[in-house]
């Protein structure tokens, strides 16, 4: 009988076995490679490699400006998302959202960018955004505004916006239709009682909308962040990180200290330290989140 | 009360009439900016390298179809494209079969540990870890899987588990179990249980999962940047890369090539639209 009961379970193993060896091959043994490679002065190819204690972590806190700097260039990039990004979205929903016609059309067209990789919408956007060809400044001369044309992307100013706005046009449909989704769970009811009480769209949307829909905001917020945070491929495909330094971001910095410089070690210590920042936003916005549920 | 009335109606009839028109009209442009940039990449596609930066017209008069051929056959980009579609299909096949069956024993089957490893499973759902990817690296190469097909479709396949299993178990949850009873007072092993009767009942939500990995795969970068090298390993996305890097003034070719990684995209997207935004609305209004 327990002999039995044995084979059974073993049976019943075999059906996790492979999702278990794939997890702990490639997601539970790389987590823990990290931290104990972030403590070594590695460079990925030799034989040996030196324990250095946290002077990785040392020199990435007080000797590591470009680091940093990738960070805030990130923080840009994330802020503009989280806000002109996701009122877009929102605004966007909001008119979607009165039984319009042709919705369905918008919703389909809107989520285009979305569905489309990085590297595709960065090569495309490269074209736009050229100096000597690209069809903005062609726009701009044809209003008149030739003045302000140049090079978008490796002008030293306008490269960390320019990046921005193509990442916010490739991700605002995804915020709308998340936003939607949720506008669209809100009874109807609610709304036609208050505009029986004479309210107006602003004390709508204040009194019902807004606090209703708190739970979507944090959910997009959130993953707004830790998708921005880690922006790579609209880089790549586009300024590789510069002109200078100036669209650096840590996934790009990462990349270049691990196959540019060599330096496997110190590209760890960077994986662990953004890592944890990540973890940190995305406690602090659930935290704010629980107390806001609780007002 | 009927004049006063009737001017009423009107005036709140013209009130919405006005405000859905400027509605239209501000959706309207949103549609045009998002439709814009692709359909430019189209039209420069069918431009030649003299004509591309001076004719500007978004309907060429003269289509040179010939540079897909070009792209297709010259560029090498029959080969990234094969490359992908062979990426997609062995990652999505691996990651429906790997994670259905872990997902029908977390929902039907009993053994030790269940709920442990459970959680483990799809913790990498939750836990965003920026810089693993170093780590794989380095195992890939200790495996001798770094430039070959397996150390890019391996990885890829561990990456659709945790939304695939937790999406899987959550839809087998529901389902009835007395189908599954039946069947196994008649004789039936677990296997065949779940291979004849539980698997082909998940087939709507294996369906949305398929779609999710088919997107992912087809547009993925960082890895096939990492590990893939040779050129006869790349997908696209890798192909597109490389082939910019070499000829960046070959406009036209890359639009074309740009335009043969997007169709297949754009194919499945307008065909399977209401069940891919279903799918990620379903899972975020919920969760």
């Amino acid at each position: 009988m327990n002999f039995q009961k044995i084979r059974n379970f073993l049976g019943n193993y075999l059906f996790v076995a492979p999702a278990a060896a794939l997890f702990f091959i490639f997601s539970l043994y790389p987590f823990f490679k990290v931290f104990q490679l972030s403590i070594t002065n590695w460079d990925g190819i030799s034989q040996e490699m030196t324990y250095v204690g946290l002077a990785n972590f040392k020199d990435l806190l007080t000797d590591n400006p470009v680091f940093w700097l990738s960070m805030r260039n990130a923080f840009f990039v994330t802020f503009l998302a989280l806000t002109a990004q996701n009122l877009l979205a929102l605004f966007l929903a909001l008119l979607c959202d009165r039984d319009i016609r042709g919705g369905n059309v918008y919703r389909v067209i809107f989520y285009l960018p979305p569905v489309l990789s990085g590297i595709v919408v960065g090569l495309i956007w490269n074209w736009i955004y050229d100096g000597s060809y690209g069809l903005l400044n062609h726009f701009l001369t044809f209003i008149g505004l030739g003045d302000l044309s140049r090079a978008w992307l490796s002008d030293a100013k306008t490269a960390l916006i320019s990046v921005s706005v193509i990442h916010m046009w490739k991700g605002f449909g995804w915020g709308f239709v998340i936003l939607l989704a949720g506008l669209q769970s809100i009874p109807r009811d609610l709304y036609e009682a208050a505009r029986v009480d004479g309210a107006n769209s602003w004390v709508v949307f204040k009194n019902i909308t807004a606090p209703l829909m708190i739970p979507v905001f944090i959910l997009v917020s959130i993953l707004t962040i830790l998708g921005t945070m880690q922006i790579f491929d609209i880089i790549i495909a586009t300024t590789g990180g510069g002109p200078g330094y100036h669209t650096e971001v840590p996934i790009t910095r990462i990349v270049s200290t691990m196959i540019g410089a060599s330096k496997f070690g110190y590209a760890c210590a960077m994986g662990v330290v953004f890592g944890l920042i990540l973890l940190a936003i995305s406690m602090i916005q659930i935290r704010v989140s629980k107390m806001m549920r609780q007002v | 009360m009927t004049a006063a009335g009737a001017m009423e109606v009107n005036y709140d009839r013209v009130r919405k009439m006005t405000v859905s028109f400027f509605s239209h009209c501000f959706l309207a442009i949103v549609s045009v900016t998002c439709l814009f940039p692709l359909w430019w990449a189209f039209a420069s596609s069918l431009k030649t390298q003299q004509t591309v930066f001076k004719d500007l017209s978004l309907f060429p008069k003269e289509p040179h179809w010939e540079n897909y051929y070009f792209a297709w056959a010259k560029a090498d980009f029959s080969l990234y494209f094969l490359n992908s579609l062979f990426y997609t299909v062995t990652v999505v096949v691996g990651v429906l079969l790997v994670a259905s069956m872990a997902a029908y024993a977390f929902s039907r089957l009993e053994f030790p540990g269940k709920n442990v490893i459970f959680i483990l499973l799809i913790s990498t759902m939750m836990i965003p870890i920026p810089g693993s990817f170093i780590a794989l690296y380095v195992l890939l190469n200790k495996l001798h899987l770094v430039d070959t097909r397996l150390g890019y479709i391996l990885p890829q396949i561990n990456g659709g588990l945790a939304l695939g299993i937790f999406l899987l178990k959550t839809f087998f949850d529901d389902l009835p179990k007395e189908l599954e009873d039946s069947a196994r007072i008649d004789g039936c092993g677990r296997f065949r249980v779940y291979w004849h009767i539980a698997l082909p009942l998940a087939r709507p939500a294996l369906a949305v999962l398929a779609i999710f990995n088919i997107l992912a795969v087809w547009n993925e970068y960082l890895l096939a940047m990492l590990v893939l090298s040779k050129k006869s390993l790349m997908p696209l996305q890798r192909g597109l890369m490389v082939f910019q890097g070499a000829h960046i003034t070959q406009y036209p070719l890359l639009m074309a090539g740009i335009v043969i990684t997007i169709l297949p995209v754009l194919a499945v997207y307008l065909m399977l639209q209401k069940h891919i935004i279903k799918g990620i609305t379903a899972g975020a209004v919920k969760g």
